[in-house]
């Protein structure tokens, strides 16, 4: 694959950045660690990865500046992945988090999965898909996916293209025209996450 | 249920190199992190420990660049433990590419780690490791906390201390068995199922693996979401794709490697 630009990651400390990175370069992949809103203008992709708390995320983006540029990125209609709380940012508002507005790219807010079963959702599982993706071209309900969470979004949404179940159903991989996001981490998801990471670098190039 | 129980592979190490002992003595050679660790994640490991057991300041740096060597293998999770006293130890193992790290006798020492730990990465990445060793076989059974690589008794009660871990923000329990760790008389049912059907996180049962069996026993019997071994990995006495052929096979959901 030729790419010019290189894709960005945004790095606001993060656990996953590294990982994020290294499965990227494995694909052939060029990508740079993105930390200030200039650095956004001429991405060709960016991909927003999280683990932790919602706060450190959303805290994060608005220390740093990057939730205006992120937006106008996402306005401008270059491919966007969120990973995990990547995910989650872009809804409203958390339960995790109640006073921490989120980028409310799309309506509604994350929740904790019912404390009917072992929480944080850990390990692996697997999608029910509930419509076409490209993010998730070549995959299937056979394929596991890594998860690491106690919050999730609603499945209900017409974002959601596949949803994932413990204790409830919940979004598991959203595609609305250039966003596309996964409550799972396709970076350490074994041989189907860098599938799915492929297909992502293949919208971006 | 679809959440898969998982296989993990753990490599105890000397800093650099992975070993093999029972409780410390007799240490020997047993391989190349790195090395270990990418024919595991090629066999359908889903996720791998890597301690550091000897532990020392001196040989921190070469912890260091055990955990980026063997995190530049994989796809799948690694924790990563052994020395953690602070938050600056578990930031330094974290930016070296693990995305969990364990914690054992400081935790005992100072609980308040637990909440520091969890504040700071989230509940997700903090593995507090237990090791419990049966007190009396009266009616209802108890463990003691041991730490201090089993030598010193914590006068903690197992079931207690895991409660109170999770209330401080552990994500997951890693319990060992002092009882069965190196016997290969298979993992202690009794144990992993008294806690793991106390605590709302889940439990990696440790200590005792060799057969099939005893992963399909923990896994059932012992509720147990995730089971750890060792040197059967490591000598190539199970391999991990077969094992989870036959738990496939006893309609124990798992991740079947491609």
């Amino acid at each position: 694959m030729t790419s010019a630009a290189p894709i960005a990651l945004i790095d606001y400390g993060a656990g996953n950045v590294p990982s994020v990175e290294r499965a990227l370069q494995k694909l052939g992949a060029t990508c740079k660690r993105v930390t200030r809103p200039s650095e956004l203008a001429d991405a060709r992709a960016v991909i927003l990865p999280g683990v932790g708390h919602y706060a450190a995320i959303i805290r994060a983006l608005d220390e740093n500046h990057l939730r205006g540029a992120l937006l106008d990125a996402i306005t401008r209609g270059i491919p966007f992945l969120g990973i995990c709380l990547g995910l989650q940012a872009l809804y409203s508002a958390s339960e995790e988090a109640a006073t921490f507005a989120g980028l409310s790219l799309f309506p509604g807010s994350v929740h904790s999965l019912p404390a009917s079963v072992k929480l944080p959702h850990m390990g692996w599982n697997r999608l029910r898909i509930q419509r076409n993706s490209q993010l998730l071209a070549g995959l299937g309900e056979s394929d596991y996916f890594y998860f690491a969470h106690t919050y999730a979004a609603s499945s209900a949404s017409e974002e959601v293209v596949a949803t994932c179940e413990h204790g409830a159903t919940f979004s598991a991989v959203l595609e609305h025209n250039n966003i596309f996001a996964t409550q799972f981490h396709p970076e350490k998801s074994g041989a189907a996450g860098a599938r799915l990471l492929h297909n992502f670098v293949s919208l971006a190039a | 249920m679809s959440l898969a129980r998982r296989i993990i592979p753990c490599l105890d190490t000397d800093g650099s190199r992975v070993v093999k002992g029972v409780n410390f003595v007799g240490l020997r050679d047993a391989g190349d992190p790195a090395a270990l660790a990418s024919r595991y994640n090629a066999e359908g490991a889903d996720e791998l420990v890597v301690l550091d057991i000897a532990a020392s300041r001196d040989r921190r740096p070469t912890f260091l660049e055990t955990i980026r060597r063997v995190a530049a293998e994989l796809a799948i999770p690694l924790t990563a433990g052994g020395g953690i006293r602070s938050l600056d130890d578990a930031r330094s193992v974290i930016r070296a590419g693990a995305d969990k790290i364990t914690i054992n006798t400081a935790a005992v020492e100072r609980p308040e780690l637990i909440r520091e730990l969890s504040g700071e990465f989230g509940a997700q990445a903090v593995v507090v490791a237990i090791d419990a060793k049966l007190e009396s076989e009266s009616a209802t059974p108890r463990w003691d906390v041991r730490i201090r690589g089993g030598r010193e008794s914590a006068h903690l009660d197992a079931l207690a201390w895991a409660q109170r871990a999770v209330e401080l923000g552990a994500g997951e329990i890693l319990l060992t068995s002092m009882d069965r760790d190196g016997t290969q008389s298979g993992f202690d049912v009794a144990l992993t199922h008294a806690i793991s059907t106390s605590v709302t996180v889940p439990v990696i049962a440790s200590g005792g693996a060799k057969s099939p069996q005893h992963f399909a026993e923990i896994f059932s019997a012992g509720a147990a979401d995730a089971a750890l071994a060792a040197s059967i990995f490591h000598d190539n006495v199970q391999s991990i794709r077969a094992l989870k052929q036959f738990l496939a096979s006893q309609s124990i959901e798992v991740r079947l490697p491609c």
